[in-house]
Parts: C-alpha cells; structure tokens; sequence
C-alpha cells in the first residue's frame, strides 16, 4: 500500500489519538511541573473613627485572579511535586531509613505515605487477581468442557455478567451485600457468631472484599478464553496419551496446560493492564480509608473544590511510568520478533 | 473420542465435585444480580435487614408500608422521577450511540490500513496503540481538564463523545486490524486490478463482508463507553451526567435522605441493558474476546 494511501485511511484514527491521548499526556507532564499559586496576602488597615486602627491579613482575590489568568497552570516547580510528601516522599524515606526500629517499622512507616500505600494496594491488586482469577477461569473453563450442551449456554450466560457489568454498578451490588446489613454482611456476623462484625472494620477485610471483587469480575474473562482455548485441543494428541496411560490430571498437566500457555500470556497481560488501573471498586465500597490506588489518588486530586492539577500530574506520570514497566517484557518481545521477522 | 465416551468413564466423586463447582460458580456469578433486582421492589427496612433477610424475600415490611403488597415501583419512581435519571439516561445513549458510530468508522478505516500496510511505521503504530491502550483512563483525564476550561468545551457531550472515541481507538485498531487480517488480500487487489481505485475497493469488497469483526467491536465500544466511569464523571458537568457518574453523584445525596433505594433502582436500571445485550450477543462477545486471544 502506498504511503499517501495508507495515512489517507488512518489519519482521522491518528488525529485523535494524537490529539486526545498523545498532547494530553505532554499536558500532564508539563503539569506535573507546576504547582498552584501561593496565596496572596494583603494586609488591610481597618480604622474606626473613635476605635484606632487594627491591620488584618486578607487573602488579596483580585490578585489571585490575574495571577491565574496571567499563569494558569500555576508556579514553575520542577521535580519538586514528584519528591515531595504526596509523591515520592524522598526525604521522608531518607529519614525512616536513617532513623528506625528495624525492618517491620520501616515497612508500616513506608506504607503510611499516601503514595506508598496506593501503590502497594495497587500491586497487591494487580498480583493478586490476576493469577486467582486465571486460576479460577481455567477451573471453570475445564468443568463447562464437561458439561452437556443444552447446559452450556445458560452457564455461560450467567458466567459473563460479571465481566460485562459496569465496574462501578458491579462494585455497589457487591458492597450492599457485605455491609452489616446486607445479606452476606449479616450471615457472616451470624455464621462467625460475632455481632459487630464488619467487612469495613479493618484494613484486612476491606483489602479482602476488594480482592474477591476483583477475581469475581476477573475470572469470567479468563474463563472464556480458556474455554475457547480447550475447543482448539488436538483430539489426537488426548487419545495418545489416553492409550500411553495417562491420568486424567497427566492428561490436563502435560497435553492442555502446554496447549494453552500461549493464550495464559494474553490473558496475564490484559488483566494485567486493566487490574493496574484498579479504581472503580474503591469508590464503589468507599475503602478509601483502608485502601487507595493509584488512579484513586488522581481522581481525588481532581475531584473536590481545590483541584491539585500538579499533584494529579505527577501521579499520572508515575503511574504511566508503572504501567510501561509493566509492558515492558512483552514490548521487548514483540520487537525482538518483528525485527526477526523483517530481516 | 465422544463426550459419551469419557463421561461414562468420569468415576462418580468427581462428577459431584464437577457439577457441585459449577454449581456454585454460578450462584456466585448470579445471585448478586438476582439479588438486587429483586431487592429493588422493596423498601429499604426489607432490602437491608437488621434482623432477617427473610423480610427481603418476602417483603415483610414493603407489605406494611405498601396496602399489603409485596412488590414496590417506589424506588423506580423515586430515582427516575423525583432524580431525574430519565435525563442521565438519555445523556448515556447519546454518548454510547455516537461513540460506538464514530469509532467504528475511524476504526475500520484506520484497521484496514495497519492490516494491509507492511511498512514499518504500521508496527510502530500497532505498538503505540498497545502502551495507549494499557495507559489507565484517568491519568489522562488529569490532562484534558485546564485545556478544556481554557477553550471552554468542559462539560458538554460532545467533548466526552470525542475524549471517549480517541481512548477508544487503539482497541478498535487492534481488533479491526487482526479481523482484516483474516480476509483475504487477494479480494481487495482483484478490484483493484479489474479497475478500482484503494477506496473503492475497500467500500464494494471489504465493506459487505466486513460485519462479524465490526458488530463485535461494536459490542466492545459500546461497553467501553456505557462502563466508563473516570472520563465520564470528570468531564460532564451536574446536569449533563450519564448514567454511571450520575449514580455515584445521587448516591451520597440519598444517603443523608434515606433513599438508597432510590439508588439500588437506578443501578438495576443501569444492568438491564446490559443483561439483553448479554443474552442476544452472548456469542459474538465470546468469539470476540476469544479472536484476539487465539490469534495471538
């Protein structure tokens, strides 16, 4: 295909990409170099006729605002939003490190700075759900296999809706039933014969729900997968090691596993991508208190009266940084072969 | 080797813990939904009981309140009449209907050229689109806000129509352009010896054979944009809000009221279409996440 012809068919596709997510992102880095404007004070002298004079310090608002019209992206800072408190908490950590009381302080020390304890949750998450769900998919893609086929179809019905239905909406039914009175949250408290149990009371639980969120909107997807995965299995290759006397596990263990390898990346990889961006869940249970995520802390930067564009960017370039990370064994790979390819 | 075959040799125990899994996987993957749907006509001492649930199934305490009946519209009327989610409803299909429109005609343009470009920058584009796609939603979002209050596009349709399109694009561009590839080169080329030009080609030939792969990644932005939650709830303004901010921003509101009722109809109201588009596209849902998969 021609040069002129290709970019003919793919500009519109390029235009917004490169308008809508590629500038967008310049604009996050060039905000994450900024910071808001100081306040700017004014002192006031307020006499009275008989009472003398008292001077008070006003926030001068006039002043605030041309300074914003003048620099709306506020005062040039540097690194200095990635290093401070918020973020990377440089010399917070320099100080836990000089100054502790072994290595478990320095641990829930580290954890207590907001940035640290979204990015773990964020992790835990991710590393997690990802296998569990895997895990579980493959299960239930094993036992559909086996399943007669007028039974199939409702099962898989049933099977997709955690998926497909809108994480913020998945997480409200969810969490209506765990609260104390809720039906899950109330059998709990009466199967552990405990009353004032509830799944938001610590850390733990509320860590807990969000990962069996996670794996139940997860696992469907791998499920799938995996069930389309064992309808491509060599009939012959099963037969073989049937006849050479191979166990039913053996058989799973060392013709289907080997088989399926190759999509358990793909899956591994996109549900990577997507658990990284864990979000919806934690608005949905309202564990903020417990747990936050990355994407969590930029939608509150965001959200709420004082909009901390700067802090929000910086969160968005670590996060991105998180993310290519993430990517990177399989950007490497498909490098590596599509220069093989090519040469 | 039959299905008959092997099941008559499956020994009994594990036949239980086949049937009793799956079983349970789909109470777990059901019962909340089942759950709440139900709940939803009732009222709230019912649907969130301090002393049994029993009194959500019967609806003991929606009979003293409702003349003996069982069954209550009142969170319906409540969250579509007294909120106004009848608004936010109309807001969402605008959006999902103009995202899913735009997408797929960028899309399939855009896909048809990666699958029959070999040239290098194609790769490069491929791989962008993949880092894009991986990129979560709202660290781009942080980006959209001081450029749109500059140009004062903050908070009309429109502007998420667009935002949601151009996120969507690397999918669309990756699934479209693995779909293309399935059909074959030579159709295209032979129009194109017997006299049409690049474009004629693709809208006689690929056009009437290129529906399976377009319904199925219309599915998929159409889910994109009815789920989005991040891009939605910071773009819109209060009274242009689609569905999902709309019932996050009710439900702290109903809270303080008492009316979470109010709130649970309007998510059950959000599943529904959801459920139908399950039911009538269960199979191009399956084959389309499994295509990308299976190919690699």
């Amino acid at each position: 295909m021609p040069h002129k012809t290709f970019f003919a068919f793919i500009l519109p596709s390029l235009i917004a990409m490169v308008l809508f997510i590629a500038l967008p992102i310049v604009s996050v880095v060039v905000q994450s170099f900024h910071v808001e404007h100081g306040r700017i004070l004014v002192e006031v002298e307020s006499c009275q006729p008989f009472g003398g004079c008292t001077t008070e310090t006003r926030v001068d608002t006039a002043a605030m605002a041309e300074l914003r019209a003048e620099q709306p992206m506020g005062r040039f800072n540097g690194f200095g939003t990635y290093l401070n408190r918020g973020h990377l908490a440089v010399n917070e950590i320099g100080a836990i490190l000089a100054n502790n009381n072994g290595f478990g302080d320095i641990v829930t020390r580290i954890y207590n700075l907001p940035f640290y304890k979204a990015l773990s949750f964020t992790l835990v998450f991710c590393f997690v759900v990802t296998p569990l769900a895997m895990a579980l998919g493959f299960a239930i893609a094993l036992a559909v296999n086996t399943l007669p086929k007028v039974t199939k179809g409702p099962v898989i019905f049933f099977s997709l809706l955690p998926m497909i239905i809108t994480p913020l909406v998945g997480s409200l039914i969810l969490y209506w039933m765990i609260q104390p009175n809720g039906i899950i949250g109330a059998s709990l408290r009466y199967l552990m014969n405990d009353p004032t149990l509830s799944l938001r009371q610590s850390p733990m639980l509320t860590w807990l729900s969000l990962l069996f969120y996670g794996v139940w909107t997860n696992a469907p997807f791998s499920f799938v997968v995996f069930y389309a995965g064992l309808q491509t299995v060599p009939g012959d290759t099963l037969e073989s090691a049937m006849i050479d006397g191979a166990s039913r596990w053996e058989r799973i263990r060392y013709v289907i596993i080997p088989h399926l390898a190759p999509l358990a990346t793909f899956v591994a990889l996109v549900q990577l991508m997507d658990n990284f961006r864990v979000f919806e869940p934690i608005v949905g249970f309202s564990a903020e208190a417990n747990a936050t995520s990355l994407s969590w802390m930029i939608f509150n930067d965001l959200s709420g009266d004082a909009q901390l564009f700067g802090s929000a960017g910086a969160t968005s370039v670590l996060t991105i940084v998180g993310v290519i990370i993430l990517l990177m064994p399989v950007l490497l790979r498909t490098w590596r072969e599509f220069n093989h390819k090519v040469v | 080797m039959s299905d008959a075959t092997v099941s008559q040799k499956r020994p009994l125990p594990l036949n239980v813990l086949i049937y009793g899994f799956i079983v349970l996987w789909v109470v777990l993957a059901a019962f909340p939904f089942i759950w709440t749907v139900w709940g939803s006509f009732k009222v709230e001492p019912d649907f969130f009981s301090r002393q049994s649930w029993w009194n959500a199934i019967f609806g003991t305490n929606t009979q003293i309140q409702n003349d003996g009946s069982s069954f209550t519209g009142s969170g319906y009327y409540g969250a579509w009449v007294t909120k106004e989610f009848w608004r936010a409803v109309g807001n969402t299909a605008i959006v999902t209907v103009s995202v899913t429109v735009i997408s797929l005609t960028l899309g399939t343009l855009g896909g048809y050229a990666l699958a029959r470009s070999g040239q290098r920058y194609a790769f490069w584009i491929l791989i962008i689109a993949l880092v894009f796609r991986a990129m979560p939603h709202i660290t781009l979002v942080s980006g959209y806000l001081l450029p749109f209050f500059q140009l004062n596009i903050w908070g009309v349709l429109p502007t998420s129509i667009i935002v949601l399109v151009a996120i969507n694009q690397p999918f669309t561009l990756w699934m479209l352009h693995s779909f293309f590839l399935s059909i074959p080169k030579d159709l295209d080329e032979s129009a194109m010896v017997d006299g049409c030009s690049r474009f004629e080609a693709f809208r006689r030939v690929i056009i009437p054979v290129m529906w399976p792969g377009v319904v199925t990644t219309g599915l998929f932005s159409f889910l994109l944009a009815y789920n989005d939650f991040a891009v939605t709830s910071m773009l819109l303004s209060a009274d242009n809000q689609t569905m999902v901010p709309k019932i996050s921003s009710f439900l702290g509101s109903v809270q303080e009221q008492g009316n979470v009722m109010f709130a649970v109809a309007a998510v059950v109201s959000a599943t529904v279409p959801l459920f139908i588009l399950v039911l009538f596209f269960q199979r191009q849902i399956v084959s389309g996440l499994t295509a990308g998969a299976v190919k690699g």
